[in-house]
């Protein structure tokens, strides 16, 4: 995994990417992926998982890692129009757009707005719809120690993922998480606070690319009941549920969901 | 010096058990604990106690907003300036305040405040919070990364309502008016003294420099902390090369005034721990959504109150701690007076917002402590900025002089 930066004209907007991909390999798909409100993990597991078959894009959005730019993006058209923008930049070829939570709601907004350009779209876990009996959690309000039991199916195994190993009672740690909690949380806020839904619902009839919703069954923030209302508004679309996963789904079963995809595309 | 009595207004009936069964007494707090009907009484009571403190000479009474929270009924303040309005006629009005980013469109604010000035002959003293992170995000859905912009443009809004003489045409990025025509308008010219509460943030130093508006600090801490950010606000004021008057800066305190200092600790013990024990008991997760500080300010070490709070241990404090920390000024009128003097000299501040309904402390012992504080305190106090004669006009109100209607009321 590598990263790099790109500068997005004409705002001059600096954007990390971090890159990865089968050695050796020059024909692999190239593959787009937009990180959730909480960004890339510690070597991710996701991105390496996909990396050994795909060359594997994941830009950074600002507010996140070293990306800037984060005050002109105030809600979700600027968003997804910055998201464009950095895809443009990229010049992938015709590439599989992979977005989770956050990034999946940010991939579909791309999807149905850009609908010429984005023909193969999959959304892991994506946020972006609001069903009254079945809320979203509201990830805002809560403290470090409760995020692993939230994100994850095996909160144990999850705290290590997302610490990599350090204690996060550690005043350190929690002054650090704090700053960068603020930053991060703070842009993710402007399109998911205090309710995550900014009129996807009424955009997602426009998404003409090909398809693949893939879920965790034991997802504690967005609930699964949320895979069946995208694929019901997305004509055509797929839902693949895998178990034993919770929202960070990629990250959890990094192998599972790899073959979702491989076997979709 | 300006004294103001000022009400937070808590709901009195909070359990034995309330730690124990509720996470927070804000935001999230079922509201099936609220009695209206015992809460008729008790609002009644509250002004009266407003009311009290003007006829015993404090400077202004004070009322403030919060949403959601059962230490402090009042979503609006408006309201009940509305009411004090009506049977007083000397204090200020001080409305500590209206949180403007949470108004749709902010104009009401304006409109609101002036209606409050006028009512009151020119008696308001008008408050801009930014809100805390429980009210203004969690409580009223602002998206916090996003609250400042909106507060400070909606803070250009009033100013330029207040002024004008004529409609005028507002593009603002939140709020866009064709005609912004603000009937009516204040008395006081060109706006009522504008107080801003803060709580640590850098850019709220600047912001009250360069519009000559007092910086209030409201914290239920005590004076001894408050040291550290009150020295980075005159720091500040000495590097704008703007005059040091103490009125620039307020601060509010728990005080609790006896005969003796034992007497103190019973009267009042077991009302200041039910303040700090269940009506400060806020969820740290409320405490500072991610985004609603700035990074600048959360890498200056200002935490918010209410997380700071987190980390303390009120359950085990004792009445000693919370005395000798300074949490609270309590005791004999001297104990008080010497404590209060200290709290005015090293914060240099000219108001001091009055904290003396504390907890679900009754009726008689508020009166008490209150009249006490304004016949054996106040009169000591007075006289502690003499080279600024007492009084800056900048930071105080300017009631009209001709015949005032409220007067009458009052008298009968």
């Amino acid at each position: 995994m590598k990263s790099r930066f790109i500068k997005l004209k004409p705002s001059g907007t600096r954007i990390e990417v971090v890159e990865a991909g089968p050695p050796g390999s020059k024909k692999a798909k190239d593959l787009l992926y937009l990180h959730g409100a909480g960004g890339h993990m510690p070597g991710d597991p996701l991105i390496a998982a996909l990396a050994s078959k795909y060359r594997v894009v994941a830009p950074l959005l600002p507010g996140y890692g070293k990306s800037t730019g984060e005050d002109d993006l105030r809600d979700m058209l600027d968003v997804t129009l910055h998201s464009l923008d950095v895809l443009e930049a990229l010049k992938l070829r015709k590439p599989i757009v992979v977005g989770h939570s956050m990034g999946g709601m940010i991939a579909a907004e791309m999807a149905a707005i850009a609908h010429t350009e984005i023909t193969r779209l999959c959304l892991l876990a994506p946020a972006g719809l609001w069903l009254d009996d079945h809320p979203v959690a509201d990830i805002f309000s809560k403290l470090p120690f409760e995020l692993p039991g939230l994100l994850f199916h095996d909160a144990a195994a999850g705290q290590k993922l997302l610490t990599s190993g350090v204690r996060m009672e550690d005043p350190e740690f929690l002054k650090e998480f704090l700053v960068m909690n603020a930053r991060r949380l703070g842009m993710a806020g402007k399109i998911l606070f205090p309710i995550p839904e900014r009129g996807l619902a009424q955009r997602l009839r426009r998404v003409t690319a090909k398809t693949l919703i893939v879920w965790g069954r034991e997802d504690a923030l967005i609930p699964q009941v949320y895979g069946d209302a995208f694929k019901k508004a997305i004509f055509g679309s797929k839902l693949v549920r895998i178990t034993k996963a919770g929202h960070a789904i990629g990250q959890e079963k990094p192998a599972a969901v790899l073959k979702a995809i491989k076997d979709f595309f | 010096m300006k004294f103001t009595w000022f009400h937070l207004m808590p709901w009195p009936h909070m359990p034995d058990d309330f730690r124990q069964k509720y996470r927070s007494v804000w935001v999230d707090l079922p509201s099936r604990m609220y009695e209206p009907e015992l809460g008729h009484g008790i609002y009644h009571q509250y002004l009266d106690q407003l009311e009290f403190a003007e006829s015993v000479g404090f400077d202004g009474i004070g009322v403030n907003e919060h949403h959601a929270n059962a230490y402090g009924l009042m979503p609006s303040p408006n309201i009940m300036a509305a009411t004090l309005t009506r049977r007083t006629s000397k204090a200020a009005l001080v409305v500590l305040g209206n949180s403007i980013a949470l108004y749709n469109p902010p104009l009401r604010v304006a409109e609101e405040m002036a209606m409050l000035d006028v009512l009151s002959g020119g008696r308001l003293v008008a408050g801009f919070p930014v809100g805390t992170s429980m009210d203004t995000n969690y409580a009223y859905g602002t998206i916090p990364a996003l609250t400042r912009e909106k507060y400070a443009e909606a803070h250009d809004l009033i100013r330029k309502a207040w002024a004008a003489d004529e409609p005028f045409a507002f593009n603002g990025r939140y709020t866009k008016l064709r005609y912004v025509n603000c009937w009516p308008k204040p008395i006081q010219k060109p706006a009522p003294p504008i107080f801003i509460p803060g709580g640590g943030s850098v850019e709220t130093y600047d912001f009250c420099i360069d519009n000559t508006y007092s910086y209030s600090y409201l914290s239920y801490s005590g004076y001894m902390r408050a040291k550290l950010l009150m020295e980075g606000y005159w720091k500040r004021i000495e590097e704008r090369k703007v005059d040091a008057s103490p009125y620039r800066a307020g601060f509010a305190q728990v005080i609790c005034v006896a005969d003796t200092d034992a007497e103190a600790e019973r009267l009042f013990g077991p009302h200041v721990n039910y303040f700090y024990n269940r009506c400060l008991h806020v969820y740290p997760g409320f405490a500072d959504a991610p985004g609603y500080r700035t990074i600048k300010t959360i890498q200056t070490g200002a935490l918010s109150q209410f997380t700071q709070a987190a980390a303390r241990d009120y359950p085990n404090m004792s009445w000693k701690d919370l005395v000798d920390g300074r949490y609270i000024i309590a005791g004999s009128p001297e104990t008080v007076r010497q404590q209060m003097e200290e709290l005015i000299k090293s914060l240099r501040v000219g108001n001091v917002f009055c904290l003396m309904h504390v907890g679900d402390m009754p009726d008689e012992k508020v009166r008490h402590s209150t009249k006490l504080f304004a016949e054996k305190v106040m009169p000591h106090l007075r006289h502690l900025w003499p080279e600024w004669n007492d009084h800056d006009d900048r930071f105080w109100v300017h009631p009209m002089t001709g015949n005032r209607a409220s007067l009458k009321v009052a008298a009968e």
